[in-house]
């Protein structure tokens, strides 16, 4: 009869001790995104692998050789980089230059070895997740904008007339 | 303290000066069941709507937000949707029977609703027997499940329909039994003569122990009798997909889910009129100014306070704790809840011939 009473005014206690855990998630800020309300004022952590981008300057200058590096590195051929032969104005030697950086982001793992890879940090990753589309043939993508060129080297060092290289790094 | 009785004078007598006697008298049944009906509808979509940011806020959620301000109008889309849907006739049915289902359950909850007192003189129809007729009508329910159950020709609704019948029934003992301390202490059965007789204490206050043990043991009960919260084995979801009413579709899916939050309103709206005090303001003997200031709130918004405090309290229990098992919820029951109603109820008689 003792446990009997025992036992039932445990379990009061214990429901209540369990009624009590609710109530504190009742009460607790709720941290839900409204994300098309918000769209924008989020800010998401740098390391964020969303989409492939390759930075240009205001000049419309990339740091793209067309070394090929990052194609080579891509386990699923999702990057191809198609270079033509150009002279180069100060040598007036043909040189390797890049014409079309191709980006397939329907394959795309997003495993970073292509940025890692890259000597001359000519891509990056973005934050532009949005990638919703109707047809699967705008996922392939152009990276390098028309008529852009490779940013020139900067000068020796008492010239100091090399402005593109450092913002196309902030960009 | 105004009341509602002169709306209710004033649209009986303009009922009597256009036509006679009994076609007032037609006319005043009418506009009470159309009013009656409005309103169970529109607390139903509130409470499902109430139900959903509650839950919902229990998960640490923010619930529905899309449809109007903060999703007001989430249930009244969802309502418009249910009635579009089609109505599937289902092999082999027992096809009256299953019709005939969730109308019973549906009017059972309604004639429940039709009784309640909502506020002095609002009370469409005041029985000297009132607590006992919400008592008797609102077991029609039960009858209305166990057909659904049969009629569907379906396991999952022939199991849950079972477990209902034994968990209504069970629990329907320790609910009456808790509602006689009051009808005890108050000596009627008369919903309004109880309401009036809590106006300077609620029932829950001046009944010392034995009414707070009656209000837990009517609140664990009732929760029971709703087939919500840990006790929703009849239509538990992973076991039994949607238990009794798992075969139906369109609106007699909508009666079935309507009568299940109605029956939870009518729940703590008992709960409310019996134990808190239904419509009276919350008094404290020997506090006049204070007494006074709590009757300009009219009694409306009394009543609509507590019983959403108590469908607040179902809701918290529901989203706390988890399933009982089949014999757990019977041994609950017979072994635990109904011996300390009776235990209750002598302990109230042995306090009522002393007190």
């Amino acid at each position: 009869m003792k446990k009997y009473i025992t036992d039932i005014a445990l379990g009061l206690w214990r429901l209540f001790q369990g009624m009590y855990i609710t109530m504190l998630n009742f009460v607790r800020p709720k941290f839900t995104e409204q994300y098309p309300e918000n769209r924008g004022e989020k800010e998401y952590f740098d390391r964020f692998r969303a989409l492939l981008v390759m930075p240009h300057d205001e000049r419309n200058h990339h740091k793209c050789t067309a070394c090929g590096i990052c194609q080579t590195n891509c386990p699923n051929g999702t990057i191809e980089v198609v270079s033509r032969m150009e002279a180069d104005e100060a040598t007036g030697r043909d040189k390797k230059t890049l014409d079309r950086y191709m980006y397939d982001l329907g394959s795309c793992t997003f495993c970073g070895l292509c940025t890692h890879s890259c000597p001359f940090g000519a891509i990056r990753w973005s934050n532009e997740f949005e990638h919703s589309l109707f047809t699967r043939s705008k996922l392939h993508m152009q990276l390098n904008r028309p008529g852009s060129s490779l940013a020139p080297k900067p000068a020796p060092a008492p010239v100091p007339a090399a402005p593109a290289a450092e913002p196309a790094k902030k960009e | 303290m105004w009341n509602f009785s002169v709306v209710t004078g004033w649209i009986d007598a303009l009922l009597h000066r256009w036509m006679g006697a009994t076609w007032a008298l037609v006319a005043e049944f009418v506009i009470v069941g159309l009013a009656l009906l409005a309103v169970y509808a529109v607390l139903a979509l509130a409470l499902i709507y109430i139900e959903r940011k509650v839950c919902a806020f229990f998960q640490c959620r923010i619930g529905p937000n899309r449809v109007g301000k903060w999703g007001v109008l989430q249930s009244v889309a969802d309502m418009i949707k249910i009635l579009l849907k089609e109505l599937i006739r289902i092999d082999r049915s027992d096809r009256f029977l299953f019709r005939l289902a969730s109308f019973m359950v549906i009017v059972g909850s309604i004639c429940t609703f039709a009784a309640l007192p909502f506020d002095k003189a609002l009370h469409a129809i005041d029985f000297n027997i009132g607590i006992f007729y919400i008592l008797a009508v609102s077991s029609l329910g039960v009858v209305g499940i166990l057909m659904a159950g049969w009629a569907s020709n379906s396991k999952y609704t022939m199991i849950g329909a079972m477990r209902s019948g034994a968990q209504l029934i069970s629990y329907e003992i320790s609910a009456g039994l808790s509602l006689l301390v009051i009808v005890i202490l108050s000596g009627t059965m008369q919903l309004s003569e109880i309401v009036e007789q809590q106006a300077d204490m609620w029932f829950i206050f001046k009944g010392n122990i034995p009414a707070i043990i009656a209000f837990f043991t009517y609140i664990i009960a009732g929760h029971a009798e709703t087939n919500r919260g840990p006790f929703d084995l009849p239509e538990a979801e992973s076991e039994l997909t949607a238990g009794y009413h798992t075969e139906y579709s369109g609106i007699q899916f909508g009666f079935f889910y309507l009568a299940e939050y109605m029956n939870m309103f009518i729940i703590a709206a008992v709960a409310a009129v019996m134990f808190l005090g239904g419509w009276t303001p919350l008094h404290i003997p020997g506090w006049e100014g204070f007494n006074h200031a709590m009757d300009w709130i009219p009694g409306i918004v009394w009543f609509f306070g507590k019983t959403f405090a108590c469908v607040f309290i179902a809701l918290w229990v529901r989203w706390s704790f988890p399933r009982l098992r089949i014999d757990q919820l019977l041994g609950l029951e017979w072994k635990i809840l109904m011996p300390i109603c009776l235990v209750n109820v002598v302990l109230t008689s042995i306090l009522a011939i002393l007190i």
